[in-house]
């Protein structure tokens, strides 16, 4: 996928002027966070059970080799096979491999953020295979040739007049306006897609190791017939995704619904356990892992480590006020939201997504409701430590925060620093106690007024007090 | 106004933390803070060697000048036993100093204690001094309006303020606090970030002040001068009459000087 995360400022400028996009991102505020503290206040026990989801994530890391090694060799015991990919580029390599091995015309997908990280549909597409996206969502995106602003719902920054106009285009049936019409028709026209497929690609949300078994939760149903009707299923997930135990994904499951959609409960859990068995009444014959990497080993054991705990849940990027502002596509990556200021630097480089870790108060609303308390504003903080040691900051950050940082570190200097900071701006400001325009803080008197200091600075009145022995 | 005898105390010994927005902006909310801890029976001294927590290095990456200012810091608040300070963002960057050294380095220790005895002022005068010291003082005043309160980030996640503030003005005569849509929701302020994104930062703080004035409050207030200043400014440019101040003004009874970026004050005259 095209990489614009440079031009996020561009991008939030006009996603702020964009009306549509405002009131799509209005829907989104009132939806997912309340839905989540609902299913959180009737669950005493919820954060006990981020600390659990934590301490485990933990300990999965310390021992990442033998988990996802243990997987690898269950998978190949149930008959399925795994593949190991290092890059994006080797990944695309494999599924496009395991198409032609059937000679795959079409294939079917569940949502996948995964494969939106490599890039697989354009690579599919050009050595021509055709992916058709089964999730509604990802659906009406692929129709509009658009791309996921949202981790688990892709199309939030759309609106109903939007799909209704992409499904007239592409259905070629009336126009409707009603969410019930424009659902049968997807569930129609997706029908056929489905018992036509070749391959189903389906993302996983666990791997579990004692099982080799993949699991994914829907909310449509789409994944399970992906995966079950084509001939071949390939599951493509990343390496951290693996979790010991089934009681172990168990905890995952509670934890994440919760956290992303307010659900107790996602409505379906599908695991897959290698191809079809003797007897069995449906399934795939052919079952594949393609375990992807993507920079996430160099992950580990680095100062980012903690970033690998994420279980895509969302709630980082449905909490945050930035990216309620601006929306997941001003991110101009795969991955929007906080979670996605900590990855994309590392998978795009920092060079390219500095930007990202840049873009936060470090209000920490993210950290305080992630469901494996990751501490993002944490890890964005590295990141700007990383820019600053290779000098990739503006050159006027730089030499403001040096000419600060020379000043603060001298308080003999500093103090009649501030005073006549203080005693210049009262100037400025005259009669009216606030400042309509300060020369080099257009950054804040462009939006708004700088209210006006008192004129000198309490270090020095409280020095003045204490020789005449009373407060001012 | 009353008489303040430095050292005067038996209570505990403590270390103003000024913080640099309220040095330079609005000395009245460090002589508040003063006030309220003279009033709780400490003795405040205001160390010489202290200038900004050094949050905007931190926040910018710039971990040896972090360093720097956080040995000035630790060095020019060794001995007090209690460091107190008008803000939940710098005293929380305090909180942050054992990150930012070695554990071999001499002052990761020093860091630890510091951070053990820093206190944001209503969190230090309520969960410290205790829930009613202030009890006689504060009925003493009479505040009759309505007001909202915002939840400054580090403060509120961070420092864990929340009650403490509302506690404390609830005692005060004639408060009507009407909690504000989305309290705890980021004004858009984050140190650096308000000029280098400042479209977005416009975005949080204009739907802030929405929030504040859909309330009908006549003051807002709040712990941290930078997220003040902010919504002041907010509030002033787009002409919405509510007035911004910071609590310790309320519970120090010092609000016959006008509210932030309100009419003329001239400190330097007063003196």
């Amino acid at each position: 996928m095209q990489i614009n995360t440079p031009f996020f400022k561009q991008r939030a400028h006009d996603a702020l002027a964009d009306e549509n996009l405002q009131k799509a991102l209005g829907n989104l505020k009132a939806g997912f966070p309340e839905k989540r503290a609902i299913a959180v206040d009737r669950m005493p026990e919820f954060e006990e059970l981020r600390n659990q989801g934590r301490d485990l994530k933990n300990h999965i890391l310390e021992h990442l080799d033998l988990y996802i090694e243990q997987f690898e060799s269950k998978v190949i015991e149930n008959g399925g096979q795994v593949h190991w990919a290092r890059t994006a580029e080797d990944a695309n390599q494999i599924i496009l491999d395991l198409c032609k091995q059937v000679d795959a015309k079409t294939v079917t997908k569940g949502k996948s953020m995964v494969t939106e990280e490599i890039g697989l549909n354009d690579f599919l597409e050009a050595n021509g295979v055709q992916p058709v996206e089964t999730d509604l969502g990802e659906y009406i995106l692929q129709l509009r040739e658009d791309h996921p602003s949202h981790i688990i719902a892709p199309a939030i920054h759309l609106n109903l007049e939007d799909v209704s106009e992409a499904f007239h285009e592409h259905h070629k049936r009336p126009k409707s306006d009603d969410p019930a019409v424009l659902m049968q028709e997807a569930r129609e026209v997706l029908r056929d897609k489905f018992v036509a497929a070749d391959v189903g690609i389906t993302g996983a949300n666990f791997c579990v190791a004692e099982t080799g078994s993949t699991i994914i939760v829907t909310n449509e149903g789409n994944g399970d017939l992906t995966q079950t009707l084509p001939k071949t299923h390939i599951v493509v997930t990343s390496i951290e995704k693996v979790v010991p135990t089934l009681e172990d994904m168990t905890l995952f499951l509670r934890l994440l619904a919760r956290s992303a959609t307010g659900q107790e409960f996602t409505v379906y859990n599908t695991l897959s356990t290698g191809p079809r068995r003797e007897g069995d009444q449906d399934g795939p014959e052919n079952f594949h892992v393609v375990l992807v990497d993507n920079g996430r080993s160099e992950m580990v054991g680095s100062e980012f480590q903690d970033m690998l705990r994420c279980i895509r849940c969302s709630a980082c990027m449905n909490h945050c006020p930035v990216y309620g502002a601006v929306g997941g596509h001003s991110y101009g990556w795969v991955y929007p939201g906080p979670m996605g200021s900590v990855l994309t630097p590392q998978m795009i480089g920092i060079e390219k997504g500095g930007m990202l870790p840049n873009a936060s108060t470090f209000c920490g609303k993210c950290e305080s409701v992630c469901p494996v308390k990751i501490p993002l504003p944490k890890l964005m903080r590295h990141w700007r430590e990383d820019e600053f040691q290779k000098h990739l900051q503006p050159k006027a950050a730089r030499y403001g925060l040096a000419g600060w940082a020379f000043m603060a570190k001298r308080p003999a200097l500093y103090k009649p620093y501030a005073r006549m900071a203080s005693w210049f701006m009262k100037r400025l400001a005259g009669k009216k106690g606030r400042i309509k325009k300060l020369p080099l803080a257009g950054g804040w008197t462009d939006w708004r007024d700088m209210p006006a200091p008192q004129g000198t600075t309490f270090m020095k009145a409280w020095k003045e007090q204490q020789k005449n022995g009373e407060q001012p | 106004m009353v008489n303040h005898m430095p050292n005067s105390s038996s209570g505990p010994r403590v270390g103003l933390f000024v913080t640099c927005l309220a040095d330079m902006f609005r000395p009245s909310v460090a002589f508040a803070t003063v006030k309220l801890l003279e009033q709780a029976g400490c003795s405040v001294e205001v160390p010489e060697r202290q200038t900004c927590c050094g949050q905007p290095a931190f926040n910018s990456g710039d971990r040896k000048t972090t360093a720097d200012i956080a040995r000035q810091t630790i060095d020019a608040f060794d001995g007090y036993e209690y460091v107190v300070g008008p803000s939940g963002s710098c005293i929380g960057m305090l909180h942050y100093y054992p990150e930012v050294f070695d554990p071999s380095d001499s002052y990761y220790q020093r860091a630890l204690n510091l951070k053990s005895r820093s206190f944001e002022i209503t969190s230090f005068l309520f969960d410290v001094i205790g829930a009613n010291a202030l009890q006689e003082q504060l009925k003493l005043l009479q505040f009759n309006h309505k007001v909202t309160y915002h939840d400054s980030c580090s403060g509120l996640r961070q420092m864990g303020i929340k009650q403490q503030p509302r506690q404390l003005l609830q005692q005060v005569q004639g408060v009507e606090l009407e909690e504000m849509e989305e309290a705890e929701t980021c004004c858009g302020f984050g140190g650096t970030f308000c000029v280098k994104y400042p479209e977005i930062s416009n975005r949080m703080v204009s739907n802030k002040t929405d929030y504040i004035s859909n309330t009908g409050a006549h003051t807002l207030l709040g712990g941290d001068l930078g997220c003040l200043l902010n919504m002041a400014g907010k509030l002033k440019r787009e002409g919405k009459q509510v007035e911004a101040r910071h609590v310790v003004e309320i519970l120090a009874g010092m609000t016959d000087i006008p509210a932030i970026g309100e009419a003329d004050y001239d400190l330097a005259q007063q003196l």
